[in-house]
């Protein structure tokens, strides 16, 4: 007899386990070849079968080799569960299945590294959301309005706003006129395509994303800005008038700003603004990771890299404090755009966040145009799992605890605030944001969620999560040519411009019966909660 | 609905007056109090209209506190009003033991003091009193102002007038202002503070509706002015804002409905005085109201002036005969004091107007 070795891999190790039925298959091979990850294999198996052919029962034994199709037990090859076959497959013969006895963080620190992946925080935690509700209901003496038939006015500012004191009016004839520049703000829409970058994502991702950006501004008048993510962006869209629905980025790495700085004379339109990117919600700390199976040609090029990991450090070098970052950073990426462009700073939820917040709304010379907060629900491309996992903050409390900090300086509102980082987790955006701005928030960026409408089918329960390996096979984010054929980007522009539609109609629906009209931006007291600590410390009514 | 009213007069006239525009209209809980501001002020305050009247109900022990006070801080009593009150059994009125109306001279220290001076004296005069006395529940102070007179009370207005003697019309108090309405604050606690006209440095206020953005509108008021305090009321965040933009900010009375009721951004978007219009919205975005409301109020030159939500929710009507201008939640109320108007000419204002009252009647209206 084979003696079994205990440290032997088996299909049972593995996360997701194939379920196959041969007498379905026809051995086309469709899975195999669709399989990105290398997971499954044709193979043959040794059958004993009875059979009996005659009137009577005769049983007779045969054995035979079959052709079948097989999991490799192997760690690096592990089925991620992403479901490609059981779509190719035209007999329905195979698919995976979740296994509830694997082993996969034992084994798969072998190389003696950390496991890398993309995706999102998958530990399961409770949603606050989820035990918020929108509670106070307009009736009777106040009444509801009609989400069909009123105008509502759902937009939100991007940019530095100034004291209602210090705005240089001077009144002549009864009439207020403005002296003077005041800083750039842009009121857009509430909700901002966060920022994912060329090489996180394919360029035909990012495509999909950058045209329902245009489509949902061009065609219906939604004011939604996308972020570039850090990287850069296609000279053509820089010197487009599409640039006006673009924030760009500046983080760590500095990636792609020798295009933009190049581009710029040839800019026809200003962006809709800058965003400097301190930290991400997701993995704070661990700086940003394009693998070098990423780092196609054309990624090199926007870029101005050659094919190699690419790490932006966690921190920006050089920038030592909060004072520094807005004297060096803010002052020199507003003077580029001459004070025309809003300049907004993004950082990670974290204990020290309200701090951060203000000594920004301290900030003496008014440029800091945005505080974008970015909690551990948070999406990304590449990550270690630990730091995924086991780092970050979330962001509800955070927002409001800033808010709360600047309402105790009379300065709401001020610095807006933007909220991201698990917006949309369950599918509802419109009801996450709308919480989060009654709590206080301005708007809120959404990632994981465009790339979900875009087809990919990753998920927070260990679904797929594969963004690292360069072999996505949904084509989104990975740089292979094959791959990324497997999107149609008219679909998956389509898909997001249909959300942001129905999100805002939900948006409507729930600003009516609170009876407003414009955003209740920090009216806490339409949000009611079953969790008296969430009542408690978010400063909101308990209900039961 | 809370119904609310205002007279402006070529001749001064009789509280009763302000009783008559009110009581047509009361329906549902509107008899549960009643409260006015009073302001150009004739009858026994005729000869003292620059010097600032306090107006308190008070106990006992209030009232010692209160002159104790405003002797040490040097302000010499020079004329007084005690109401003559009528204690029959039955009247339903929760009366407090005192009511004292009486002017003061400013302190011989302020002789040469600014405009600015005296007014922040007389605030912070106010906001001492006021902490003072709500320590123990021993009084409330509603203004303390040259030429400006507060009575607010709980119970049913006719016998608040009743115990006060306003049916008799006696001469000795009249005004050509008044801003009144006749309801206790029945969404919360009842109490004095709760009931509008509010009133801070010479701006009177009267409110009906709902405020639903109270809590935005409060949080950041807070930090504006150390006299924006209370918030009994959802409505006294009318009044504060009124306060700050033209009192604080001094920019010219037609932005302050922009700033409570905001231009949509569209329509902001086609004006030719957009930078203004915008920077104002987005700097006062924590200002805006958002629910149903009408708003009366009285500005320290005498002028009155009536607006509504941005959606008209809550309705006004304004009438007018040669020496009258009334102001009123329903019609019903113009046709008791003011029976013999062209009806043709009463105005409804409609949600994107403001209408102003002169001090020679004139009737000023404009659209935001
Ligand atoms: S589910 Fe995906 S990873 Fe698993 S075998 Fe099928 S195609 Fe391969
Ligand atoms: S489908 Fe692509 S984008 Fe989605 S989780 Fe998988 S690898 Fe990442």
């Amino acid at each position: 007899m084979e003696t079994v070795r205990t440290q032997d891999v088996s299909v049972n190790d593995l996360p997701w386990k194939i379920e196959y039925l041969p007498e379905r298959c026809t051995m086309c091979g469709s899975c195999v070849a669709t399989c990105t990850f290398n997971a499954i294999e044709a193979g043959m198996e040794r059958r004993s079968i009875t059979v009996s052919t005659a009137e009577g029962p005769e049983p007779t034994q045969r054995h035979l080799a079959t052709p079948v199709i097989k999991q490799k037990n192997s760690v690096a090859n592990h089925c991620v569960g992403c479901g490609m076959c059981e779509k190719i497959c035209p007999n329905k013969a195979i698919k995976p299945v979740r296994n509830p006895d694997g082993r996969e963080n034992l084994l798969a620190r072998s190389t003696g590294k950390p496991i890398k992946r993309g995706g999102r925080n998958n530990l399961q935690q409770e949603r606050t959301f989820d035990k918020i509700v929108i509670g106070r209901i307009s009736q009777m003496t106040d009444p509801s309005l009609d989400s069909e038939r009123h105008t509502f006015d759902i937009l939100a500012p991007f940019g530095r706003v100034l004291p209602p004191n210090e705005l240089p009016f001077s009144t002549q004839n009864g009439e207020l006129h403005l002296n003077g520049q005041i800083p750039p703000v842009r009121w857009i829409y509430p909700i901002i395509f966060s920022d994912m970058s060329i090489g996180a994502l394919s360029t035909r991702a990012w495509e999909a994303i950058a045209m329902a950006t245009a489509y949902l501004n061009e065609k219906h008048h939604l004011p939604v800005r996308m972020c570039s993510g850090e990287g850069g962006m296609p000279v053509k869209l820089m010197e487009s008038e599409y640039l006006q629905y673009m924030i760009i980025q500046i983080a760590s790495g500095h990636f792609g700003w020798n295009r933009i700085i190049k581009a710029m004379p040839k800019m026809k339109v200003d962006p809709a603004g800058i965003l400097i990117k301190i930290g991400q919600g997701a993995k704070p700390g661990d700086g940003g990771l394009l693998p070098a199976a990423k780092v196609a040609e054309h990624v090199q090029a926007i870029r101005g890299v050659p094919k190699a990991d690419l790490l932006s450090p966690p921190n920006h070098q050089g920038l030592y404090s909060i004072e520094e970052s807005v004297q060096k950073m803010h002052m020199s990426l507003n003077a580029a755009f001459k004070f025309r462009v809003p300049v907004a700073i993004k950082c990670a939820a974290s204990a020290t966040s309200v701090s951060v917040y203000n000594n920004l709304l301290r900030d003496p010379y008014r440029i800091c145009g945005g505080f974008f907060l970015d909690g551990i629900q948070g999406g990304t491309g590449a990550a270690n799992e630990i730091s995924l996992d086991h780092t970050g903050h979330p962001v509800v409390s955070k927002v409001r605890e800033c808010y709360q900090a600047a309402v105790k300086q009379g300065r709401q509102g001020q610095i807006p605030l933007w909220a991201g980082g698990g917006i949309g987790l369950t599918g509802d955006a419109a009801a996450d944001a709308m919480k989060m701005i009654c709590l206080g928030a301005n708007g809120v960026f959404i990632g994981k969620i465009l790339i979900q409408l875009c087809g990919c089918i990753g998920n927070e329960h260990g679904r797929c999560n594969s963004c690292s390996t360069g072999l996505c096979p949904t084509g989104i984010c990975t740089q292979d040519p094959r791959l990324v054929k497997r999107l149609d980007i008219d679909k998956a522009a389509q898909n997001i411009v249909s959300y942001i539609l129905a999100l805002d109609s939900e948006m409507r629906k729930m600003m009516a019966p609170i009876g407003n009209s414009s955003l209740p931006v920090g009216r806490s007291d339409a949000l009611v909660t079953t969790d008296r600590a969430i009542a408690d410390k978010l400063a909101i009514q308990y209900t039961c | 609905m809370c119904r609310i009213g205002a007279i402006k007069s070529k001749v001064a006239f009789h509280p009763s007056q302000a009783l008559y525009l009110m009581l047509p209209q009361q329906e549902g809980h509107d008899n549960s109090g009643f409260a006015m501001v009073m302001q150009d002020l004739y009858g026994v305050f005729a000869g003292y209209k620059d010097k600032p009247l306090m107006s308190l109900a008070c106990t006992q022990k209030g009232a010692k506190l209160v002159e104790d006070y405003m002797e040490s801080h040097n302000f010499v009593p020079v004329n007084e009003w005690n109401p003559k009150v009528n204690r029959s059994p039955g009247l339903d009125i929760k009366a407090m033991p005192h009511y004292i109306f009486r002017n003061y001279d400013y302190p011989r220290s302020y002789k040469d003091a600014t405009q600015e001076e005296k007014e922040a004296l007389l605030l912070d005069t106010r906001l001492a009193i006021r902490a003072m006395l709500e320590k123990d529940e021993l009084g409330y102070i509603f203004s303390f102002w040259p030429d400006v007179l507060t009575l607010k009370e709980i119970g049913d207005p006719r016998d608040i007038a009743t115990y006060f003697g306003l049916w008799d019309d006696k001469g000795d108090m009249m005004a050509k202002n008044v801003i009144v309405q006749c309801r206790q604050n029945t969404n919360y606690d009842i109490v004095r503070y709760a009931a509008h006209p509010f009133f801070i440095q010479g701006y009177t206020l009267c409110a009906n509706g709902e405020n639903t953005f109270y809590t935005k509108n409060k949080e950041y008021q807070k930090s504006l002015n150390k006299g924006y305090i209370g918030f009994e009321s959802d409505s006294q965040n009318f009044i504060y804002t009124l306060h700050y933009v033209l009192h604080e900010l001094k920019w010219p009375i037609q932005y302050y409905k922009h700033v409570i009721t905001p231009l949509p951004f569209e329509e902001i978007e086609k004006r030719p005085d957009k930078a203004e219009l915008m920077a104002i919205r987005q700097s006062l975005g924590h200002l805006e109201i958002n629910g149903p409301n009408t708003i009366i109020a009285m500005l320290p030159d005498n002028n009155i002036m009536t607006c509504c939500d941005s959606k008209k929710l809550r309705p006004v009507i304004v009438g007018r005969d040669e020496n009258t201008v009334a102001i009123a939640s329903e019609v019903c109320a113009l046709n008791t004091v003011l029976p013999n108007r062209d009806q043709e000419k009463d105005l409804y204002p409609n949600e994107r107007e403001v209408v102003v009252i002169t001090e020679d009647l004139e009737v000023q209206r404009w659209k935001q």
